[in-house]
């Protein structure tokens, strides 16, 4: 067994070369840079592409290019970078190009703070850049899922063609828990699509540009009856506590560890809660919320934000259940005893 | 008269991509210099016999069709991204010849960053930049290389030196980096500039097929359509008025002095990403202890100090024990600025059942390096906790009844041990050794398996011997 005691960002960066990954370009800032560390380190001794990028914008146009070279690419960064990769984001997506991108959250807006927070939830799940996209989010909460995820990220991206994200947040890339990595490399395949510099594939191109309306839309349409697929088998989660449930919690990512240990206590006082978690932000596992809908009283939604995902809970809902938000916001983490009563005073509502 | 006309291989034979009823001619207009760069590397392709190698990469201007009409790898880049697109391109295939294919508004305006550290990163690619001193495409805007008093749509009076500054050079500036090899300027102007081109167009794609790194063409292209002149005037226009501005000449051809770059090709091995990545197959250290692991009761730690002083390890260190035995454990780190300020903390939970939040805002055991810590943390202990208080550094008396505390001089047990940094460990046997929740030797084991200094593991293990007997003796 291969099980190491390892931050979550380290746990990206040593799944990604186990999942058949041999390039990486990224740009470093807190607070994921252990990510960019550890690949610095890693990929060279075993032949595989490190560059450190002059700008976030560069870094993910040069995953672009070793994407349509048919190669395993990921980059990572935190809030604010990712941002500015939003054009590649949206390229990768029109050209449909498999990529994992990484986001470790930090709080905004604007340079914000190193904490963590799920600010970025609109501009990754609801497509940060311009133009009819979707791209696949995957929500780590431990550094165990941090591993699973990354290589489930770039099976589903050359599946489906298309850039996934990880999205984490700073704390779940800073804390070390205990991570079982498996045991086999995943090996690359030729891509019939790809660009490989050789007589085999120099019929090939990779490109988004249509100037005939009516060709673009077509590219759309095809897009779009791909997202259907994909909301049809990919969505995940996880569900606790929630066959007896009158409220049950929704939270992703660091937001559910908080989450879990509340509902924990307030099992002990008797208070019929569970949780629901998502693993996958896009899709968002609609299908299985709305039945639960139909046996629990409310849903209590957590996140350190304004209030992002919670829309998409809401609208799952459809308005037949009251949906309450709470949230932090600023890098601010609630404490035990504040997220607790909160759910009380929800509970206690209805 | 056939051999003149004949189509270079480097083209299709026909541009089936192209969209219309003429597929034997370029989208380009009447006079455009595109139109004869592109036939000078088709021909390059064919004459280097590089043409199932090549990669193509057009970007966003007029030659963002470039994959309409070149017989290879065609990747279309986003607006001033080619060179980012080119250096993974080249590097993911480094047998390839990759053509990184720019205009003005591209290269020398909004890829102003992308285009230099390619440049200086000596990328295995040849960059053909055309000049034509007007964005064409979007409609006849200025270009960084616009000629002072040029009329264009955003310069409707001129181009105004002081409002919009100076044509830019872009030939000199990436002559002036170390890792280029070959920066020349060139132009399409006349028969005899055309052969000329041709020729550092080759020099510099077979530079690239020798794998000498970096190359970079200019070249002074006329734009009739985006100038509002006719074609023999735009020729005109270049000869007179552009070649003032942007001489044409090689300003840097350092070729046959340069070695050529070293090619890497990933291994696929597992036994190779394995040791590259440091994974190695576990040993058990402990047999496992169910009933241990059943009676165990959640530890939460909040371990604080000064930088330096062992805090993280401290934490990592007894988490790595609770997961040896079968336990679940977090860690986690005080981390970014909040270290700067010279202190340090991290939280553990060890515990025998999932762990939620790995935040700890009580904790039921502190370790305190530092009086700051101390201060900082004891009345966040849960009432009937542990302190282990550092008193070599911390004179102060406990104000919490509620809470047990060990005072232990950690650094003194360290420094007489010969290793004033196990102030740590010291800590760690006195918790191990009160708590009685585990032997002191589960932690010397511990330490021989992991302890990355080697040299420092028989002080270290003195240290966690002497700390266990100080606290036998006072506490216990």
């Amino acid at each position: 067994m291969f099980k190491e005691f390892i931050k979550g960002n380290e746990a990206i960066a040593k799944a990604a070369a186990l999942a058949g990954c041999t390039q990486y370009y990224g740009y470093p800032i807190t607070p994921s840079s252990e990510i960019i560390h550890a690949v610095a380190d890693y990929f060279p001794k075993f032949g595989g592409t490190f560059v450190q990028a002059e700008s976030e914008v560069a870094a993910i146009n040069m995953a672009f290019g070793a994407a349509a070279c048919g190669k395993r690419v990921m980059t990572a960064s935190s809030s604010p970078g990712i941002s500015l990769k939003q054009e590649g984001v949206s390229y990768l997506a029109g050209a449909e190009l498999p990529c994992v991108i990484i986001d470790i959250m930090r709080a905004g807006p604007g340079l914000g703070n190193i904490w963590p927070e799920q600010g970025d939830y609109h501009q990754i799940v609801k497509g940060g850049g311009h133009g009819n996209y979707k791209t696949i989010v995957l929500a780590p909460n431990s550094p165990q899922e941090m591993c699973d995820f990354t290589i489930l990220a770039f099976e589903l991206a050359e599946k489906y063609r298309g850039p996934v994200y990880v999205l984490s947040d700073a704390y779940t890339g800073q804390v070390m828990e205990p991570v079982i990595f498996p045991d086999e490399v995943k090996k690359e395949k030729r891509q019939d699509w790809a660009i490989y510099g050789d007589k085999e594939s120099s019929g090939n191109v990779v490109y988004s540009i249509q100037m005939n309306t009516v060709e673009q839309e077509k590219v759309n349409l095809r897009l779009d009856k791909k997202y259907r697929e994909i909301e049809k088998c990919e969505a995940r989660y996880e569900e606790y506590l929630v066959d007896d449930a009158e409220m049950i919690v929704v939270s992703y990512g660091i937001s559910s560890r908080i989450a879990h240990s509340a509902v924990d206590s307030l099992r002990e006082e008797g208070f019929k809660v569970g949780m629901f978690t998502p693993k996958t932000l896009w899709p968002y596992p609609v299908n299985r919320l709305k039945q639960l809908s139909e046996k629990c009283r409310s849903f209590a939604v957590l996140e350190l934000s304004n209030g992002q995902m919670v829309e998409d809970v809401r609208l799952t809902v459809e308005g037949k259940r009251p949906v309450d938000f709470y949230g932090r916001m600023g890098g601010a983490i609630p404490s035990q005893e504040e997220v607790i009563g909160v759910f009380k005073d929800f509970y206690n509502k209805y | 008269m056939g051999k003149i006309l004949k189509r270079p291989k480097g083209f299709f034979e026909t541009f089936d991509r192209k969209p219309g009823t003429d597929q034997r001619v370029t989208h380009y207009c009447p006079g455009c210099g595109h139109g004869r760069v592109h036939k000078l590397l088709a021909e390059a392709m064919e004459e280097l016999e590089v043409i199932d190698r090549s990669i193509f990469i057009s970007p966003v201007g007029c030659s963002v069709f470039g994959f309409y009409y070149f017989n290879c790898g065609n990747i279309q880049a986003a607006h001033g991204r080619a060179p980012a697109v080119a250096t993974a391109a080249s590097r993911s295939n480094p047998d390839s010849i990759v053509i990184c294919y720019q205009g003005d508004g591209d290269l020398a305006a909004i890829g102003t960053a992308e285009i230099l550290h390619a440049a200086n990163r000596g990328e295995n690619m040849t960059v053909i930049f055309v000049n034509n001193a007007i964005y064409g495409m979007t409609g006849g805007q200025m270009a960084p290389t616009t000629l002072e008093g040029q009329i264009t749509a955003t310069t409707p009076l001129g181009r105004d030196l002081a409002n919009e500054g100076y044509p830019m050079r872009m030939a000199e500036i990436i002559s002036q980096l170390h890792a280029p090899v070959y920066v020349a300027r060139e132009a399409v102007s006349d028969v005899k500039s055309v052969m000329k081109a041709k020729r550092s167009i080759r020099k510099a794609m077979q530079s690239q097929k020798d794998h000498k790194g970096f190359s970079f063409v200019e070249i002074l292209a006329t734009c009739p359509t985006g100038w509002k002149l006719d074609p023999i005037e735009s020729i005109q226009y270049i000869e007179k008025e552009m070649k003032e501005q942007f001489p044409i000449k090689v300003f840097k051809d350092v070729i046959s002095e340069r070695e050529p770059k070293a090619k890497h090709y990933p291994s696929t091995k597992k036994e190779d990403i394995f040791a590259a990545v440091n994974l190695v197959e576990n040993v058990d250290l402990f047999p496992r202890d169910q009933e241990f692991i059943d009676n165990f009761s959640e530890q939460r730690f909040r371990i604080a100090g000064f930088g330096g002083q062992g805090v993280l390890m401290a934490g990592t260190t007894l988490a790595y024990l609770a997961m040896e035995h079968g336990l679940e454990t977090t860690w986690l780190p005080s981390y970014g600025p909040e270290m700067r300020g010279g202190t340090a903390n991290c939280h553990v939970i060890l515990s025998n059942k999932k762990i939620g939040a790995p935040m700890v805002e009580t904790p039921n055991v502190l370790i305190a390096l530092n009086l700051p810590s101390y201060d900082q943390f004891e009345p966040l202990l849960e009432s009937g906790g542990l302190i282990l208080v550092n008193s070599s550094i911390i004179e102060r008396e406990n104000k919490r009844d509620d809470v047990t505390t060990l005072r232990i001089p950690m650094n003194e047990i360290a420094e007489s041990c010969g290793v004033r940094a196990a102030a740590n460990m010291a800590a760690l046997s006195a918790y191990l050794t009160y708590s009685k929740l585990m032997k002191i030797d589960r932690l010397v084991t511990l330490i021989k398996h992991n302890f990355k200094k080697r040299d420092l593991i028989d002080k270290n293990i003195a240290v966690i011997e002497k700390a266990s007997e100080y606290v036998t003796k006072h506490y216990l």
